[in-house]
């Protein structure tokens, strides 16, 4: 651990191009954080409303239960649906109190039979949405037909936008990143040519002069990481109550902490992969 | 014992720093190697350690073959020799202690033993009192105490010293001749290179001429060769 001295006087005696080491990595983890929790948060909108059902098919007045059997059995056969729920008139009535109940004069004006019977179907897959459309609009049972399929497929568009944008600037900026640090690095060690060559005249071994060096990366890498998360997670909590009434509704905040944590893990691992990295790179250029 | 059998060291500019060198230095022995700046002395000593090879010849280092040294043991074989530079090649932003320190943390001593061993060294040169100072603190002679406890504090078998006395005063630089002749007393083999010729008078050392990469003059060599013999009649007897 003699070596953690050496790294803290090298820290001590160049904070400057210690500080801009760390504020690169923060950067990064910062972005990392970001889109992390933009990631996860708009696959769980996504989640939520492919969880609900996804086409609603409003029955005629005159369809029979063996009609809507015979539909359901058809629906099934099509391995397209993943759920099928009939609602009648009298659970119709009772969702429309639900969602009325402020509102009196509404619940007077309606009855049981005023709405129509219905099935909210969930699909397997989006992409199957359109067929399982078609073939409900086809049935001579079926009066209307509505579908999310908009607001799904336009959600998921966005967020593998993000996704890729996301995944394509975590990577510019890890790169940069890495090579930042090998130069701030490198920079250290051509500073430090003279007092490496005295320790190599006496004896010390290639590792023992390494080793300050890859601990000052594994330490930029680390902090950075640990800032970057530190200020996306402060931002996320302070952002939360204003999301919470944004997305009213869909569960998606607060984020949990084990989640949060669990990135912060997974941060400070790559950060280390990063710092040892770059400090190999440094080491293996200015130290032959 | 240390070896330069039909040494040369040609540079890459083509010119020969020695050529054909014979040296050999018994175990305990004081050697002056006196010669004109240029002549040879340091490249000699960086044969020694390693930090050059020679371009023919062997060098040998207590029955180690340095030529045929892997790169990954000259680390460990470096330890064994300490080595006065002539530019000293202390660490400035370092005091006294933490260069002189520095040795014992490389060879990967434990704290509390080196320190005890740092202590005793600074004691032993006389520098006691400005081991927390820094070297730009210190002067001339001091700087070259702290190159001479740097070199001693791992106990070395052989020391090295290229030029200690250079830039000191004729009285700092008997008592630094004086301090490394009592490390020899207690069986270290000293090498001193040295251009100083009043150094070396009345020394009863002996001394090796060098001169444009060549030995002019090898006094006592006889007498260490019988020595040397003697020594190998012993061994055998043993």
């Amino acid at each position: 651990m003699k070596f953690l001295k050496t790294t803290g006087r090298n820290l001590r005696r160049s904070p400057y191009q210690a500080m801009a080491a760390i504020l690169i990595m923060t950067l990064t983890f910062l972005v990392i954080s970001f889109f992390v929790f933009l990631i996860a948060g708009s696959s769980q909108i996504i989640n939520y409303f492919e969880s609900k059902p996804q086409v609603t098919a409003f029955f005629k007045d005159d369809a029979t239960q063996n009609d809507i059997n015979s539909l359901k059995s058809n629906l099934l056969a099509t391995h397209k649906v993943s759920a099928i729920k009939f609602v009648s008139k009298e659970d119709a009535l009772k969702i429309y109190k639900q969602q009325n109940k402020d509102d009196p004069l509404l619940l007077d004006l309606v009855t049981a039979d005023v709405l129509p019977s219905s099935f909210e179907i969930s699909a397997v897959q989006l992409e199957d949405l359109n067929s399982i459309s078609d073939m409900l609009k086809k049935s001579q049972i079926v009066s209307d037909v509505i579908y999310q399929k908009d607001v799904v497929s336009t959600l998921t568009t966005w967020t593998n936008a993000v996704r890729q944008i996301g995944f394509g600037l975590i990577l510019l900026l890890s790169l940069v990143s890495v090579f930042i640090m090998a130069t701030i690095i490198g920079m250290k060690i051509s500073q430090k040519k003279e007092d490496i060559e005295i320790m190599r005249l006496i004896g010390a071994s290639a590792w023992y002069v390494r080793l300050p060096f890859i601990a000052e990366g594994f330490f930029y890498g680390v902090v950075g990481s640990v800032i970057g998360w530190l200020i996306a997670t402060g931002v996320l909590l302070w952002a939360t109550p204003f999301l919470e009434s944004f997305l009213k509704g869909i569960p998606v905040l607060p984020a949990s902490i084990t989640g949060l944590l669990s990135l912060l893990g997974l941060e400070v691992l790559l950060a280390t992969i990063f710092g040892v990295i770059s400090s190999f790179i440094a080491v293996l250029r200015y130290l032959k | 014992m240390i070896l330069l059998n039909s040494v040369s060291k040609k540079f890459g500019n083509g010119t020969f720093a020695l050529s054909d060198i014979n040296i050999a230095v018994r175990r305990g022995e004081f050697v002056f190697l006196v010669g004109p700046t240029g002549s040879g002395k340091t490249t000699i000593f960086k044969l020694i350690i390693r930090d050059l090879l020679p371009s023919s010849g062997d060098v040998v280092v207590n029955s180690l073959e340095l030529n045929k040294l892997p790169k990954g043991k000259v680390a460990a074989f470096r330890k064994k020799i300490g080595v006065i530079f002539q530019d000293l090649k202390l660490m400035f932003d370092r005091t006294v202690f933490e260069n002189v320190y520095l040795p014992l943390d490389v060879a990967g001593i434990k704290s509390g033993e080196a320190i005890k061993t740092v202590n005793e060294v600074l004691s032993q040169v006389g520098l006691s009192e400005h081991k927390e100072k820094f070297p730009l603190q210190l002067s001339g002679g001091e700087l070259q105490r702290v190159a001479v406890a740097r070199a001693l504090v791992l106990s070395p078998e052989i020391i090295l010293a290229d030029e200690p006395t250079g830039n000191l005063d004729p009285q700092t630089s008997l008592e630094i001749v004086k301090l490394l002749s009592q490390i020899n007393e207690k069986g270290t083999t000293v090498i001193m290179a040295t251009h100083n010729l009043d150094i070396v008078k009345n020394s009863g050392k002996r001394v090796i001429h060098i001169n444009k990469g060549k030995i002019e003059k090898d006094e006592k060599a006889k007498e260490a060769e019988k020595e040397e013999k003697k020594d190998k009649k012993e061994e055998e007897k043993e």
